[in-house]
């Protein structure tokens, strides 16, 4: 990856973060947490990597992506507001009663391949959708995101046994590392550790990466697409929850917690530094 | 009398006959020498997916090849298709609009021999009260054939129950007879009581018509192959014209088709209205036509309860 491309997946991170926060402020509630630990894999996929028109977002032959982990719908609809599916300042609604933006991800949003929030099903949808695409010779990729708590649901795992089985060599899934779930450490709760062994062994190819750092990120997809061999991928992101705001980093309080009236400002005030850092580079 | 053939082996043949489009897939969980997809699997191996023994998964694949634009079926036994995978439905489903047929076979008490854990009795019920969810339970193979070239020919979820064993062929050559989603059929003109059947409760209740017939009652009967959307028209239509109404179903007398009807009649045209079906309990092991006879899903219950609600009249 070069220097620009870079500096600009970075600078769409902290937008995503930013643009999300300020979506979560505006309904009173949403997950902060999640959302953040996710900024660069969906910079990554939605401003490189993936093949997505916003003027066409139903076309058949394009790139998709399920959004397993739905309630982390701030970052999923920042992404695509600032993708330009829609507005940016339609945001606003999100959680609010009427709009279209409900509380997690819904396919009826442009943009939003496949609905979620129960969680534990969206590699099964994904996986759907790859062997559609291989069924018919087309040669889009499906991507999708779980959380690394969601693994907890067994139907993951029958997804996972079925796409290795099938050989969806055109499906890249990511966990989503952060090490921490609603009612505390993934360590305390319910571990599922060791998270790339068990999908290794159902005939999966593994990368391990920074899912915080957007060249190690994208590496790990070309790597995935390159290398496929009629396995599926699965790249197992080490994440912080909250990355990017000190006061949110590491805290399961923010999953789904609202801040204090400090912690807000001292949000804002590192994002907008961060976004100003960048945008001078 | 009629041929014996089940509606499970009925949908098989169906599904094979009118699953030439090349959108149509067929999912099956281990169970396609049972649910009879095996014909399609057969004739079309290239569209056909054995997921093995994983319900779950096997919906959520559905609902991400309809995602992309295709008819997903997906088959197992009732008990797993309403039950076990009810979230999958219901959210990836039913929810999103999308076009997946749940196929539940198996249904009711004359799975027979392998007792209450397989003799689902809520499946109509539990895919009822899904939003936006077709119920279609059809009484013999003929209807059967009619309504799965119905749902491949209508989008979005639907919910299509089968049974296991051979029933008769009633509706075959029935004068008039026409399978529309959502429009029940008039099967004897009576206009002492009418009873409302579906599933293999329509043969019992042309047999309780005779009987009934034999002491002078004239019931009407209607074929409801469609739990939902219920043919509303058609029920206050027979509730106004005979004044007493009988349901017969294989399924829980709570929230099947006896519910869907009373719902209407309570808001439409309240008349005095009884329930033949399960009694609120599980089912156990034992043949088929035992169970039937000791549950009270017979056309002596039937005809019971016709003279009940015809005595309740004012």
């Amino acid at each position: 990856m070069n220097a620009q491309t870079k500096k600009e997946l970075q600078l769409w991170a902290a937008k995503i973060r930013k643009t999300a926060l300020r979506t979560i402020q505006n309904a009173g509630s949403g997950h902060i947490g999640g959302s953040f630990s996710i900024a660069e894999i969906l910079s990554v996929l939605y401003f490189d990597q993936m093949h997505v028109d916003p003027a066409n977002p139903d076309a058949d032959n394009r790139d998709r992506l399920v959004l397993s982990k739905g309630h982390c719908s701030p970052a999923m609809y920042a992404t695509l507001a600032l993708k330009g599916f829609f507005p940016v300042e339609h945001l606003s609604t999100f959680r609010k009663i009427d709009s279209d933006l409900s509380g997690h991800v819904e396919m009826h949003v442009p943009g939003v391949d496949m609905s979620a929030g129960s969680l534990g099903q969206g590699l099964s949808t994904a996986l759907g959708m790859a062997l559609y695409g291989k069924s018919k010779n087309m040669d889009y990729h499906v991507f999708c995101i779980m959380g690394d708590g969601e693994i907890q649901e067994g139907q993951i795992w029958e997804a996972a046994m079925a796409a290795g089985f099938f050989k969806a060599d055109n499906l890249i899934g990511f966990v989503d590392n952060n090490k921490l779930q609603l009612d505390g450490s993934l360590e305390e709760v319910m571990s599922p550790y060791p998270i790339g062994d068990k999908f290794r062994a159902f005939g999966w190819n593994v990368l391990e990466v920074d899912g915080n750092d957007v060249e190690q990120v994208g590496d790990a997809i070309t790597q995935a697409l390159a290398g496929r061999h009629g396995k599926p991928a699965m790249i197992v992101a080490d994440t912080i929850k909250g990355k990017g705001v000190s006061v949110f980093e590491n805290q399961v309080r923010f999953h789904g917690g609202q801040p204090s009236a400090e912690e807000w400002e001292t949000a804002y005030a590192e994002l907008d530094s961060k976004i100003a850092e960048l945008e001078g580079l | 009398m009629g041929e014996m053939i089940s509606t499970r082996v009925a949908y098989g043949q169906a599904l094979e006959e009118f699953g030439s489009n090349e959108n149509v897939y067929v999912f099956d969980a281990d169970l396609k020498s049972c649910t009879m997809t095996k014909y399609f699997a057969e004739k079309y191996p290239e569209r056909f997916y054995n997921v093995g023994i994983a319900e779950a998964n096997m919906v959520d694949i559905g609902a991400g090849f309809a995602a992309c634009g295709a008819t997903a079926l997906v088959h197992t036994f009732a008990i797993f298709a309403s039950g076990r995978v009810y979230d999958q439905v219901r959210n990836n489903v039913a929810y999103p609009g999308l076009n997946v047929k749940v196929v539940g076979s198996h249904a009711g008490l004359t799975v027979g021999e392998d007792g209450a854990t397989h003799q689902c009795v809520e499946d109509i019920s539990l895919m009822r009260t899904i939003p936006g969810m077709t119920v279609i339970v059809p009484c013999d193979a003929h209807e059967t054939r009619e309504a799965a070239r119905a749902i491949l020919e209508t989008a979005g979820p639907c919910y299509l129950r089968t049974g296991r064993g051979a029933v008769e062929t009633v509706t075959d050559g029935f004068p008039g007879y026409r399978f529309e989603i959502g429009k029940g059929v008039t099967l004897t003109e009576g206009g002492d009581v009418t009873v409302i059947a579906c599933g293999l409760m329509v043969q019992e209740a042309l047999k309780a018509e005779k009987l009934l017939a034999a002491e002078g009652i004239h019931a009407r009967v209607i074929d409801m192959h469609t739990i939902k959307p219920i043919d509303r028209e058609l029920i206050i239509q027979a509730a106004r014209e005979t004044g007493a109404i009988v349901t017969a179903e294989e399924h829980n007398v709570i929230g099947g088709l006896g519910g869907a009807v009373a719902e209407v009649l309570a808001a439409s045209y309240p008349v005095p209205m009884e329930f033949v079906g399960v009694k609120d309990t599980f089912g156990h092991s034992g043949a088929p036509l035992e169970l039937l006879r000791q549950f009270g899903l017979t056309p002596e219950q039937i005809a019971t309860c016709a003279k009940k609600a015809i005595g309740r009249k004012k």
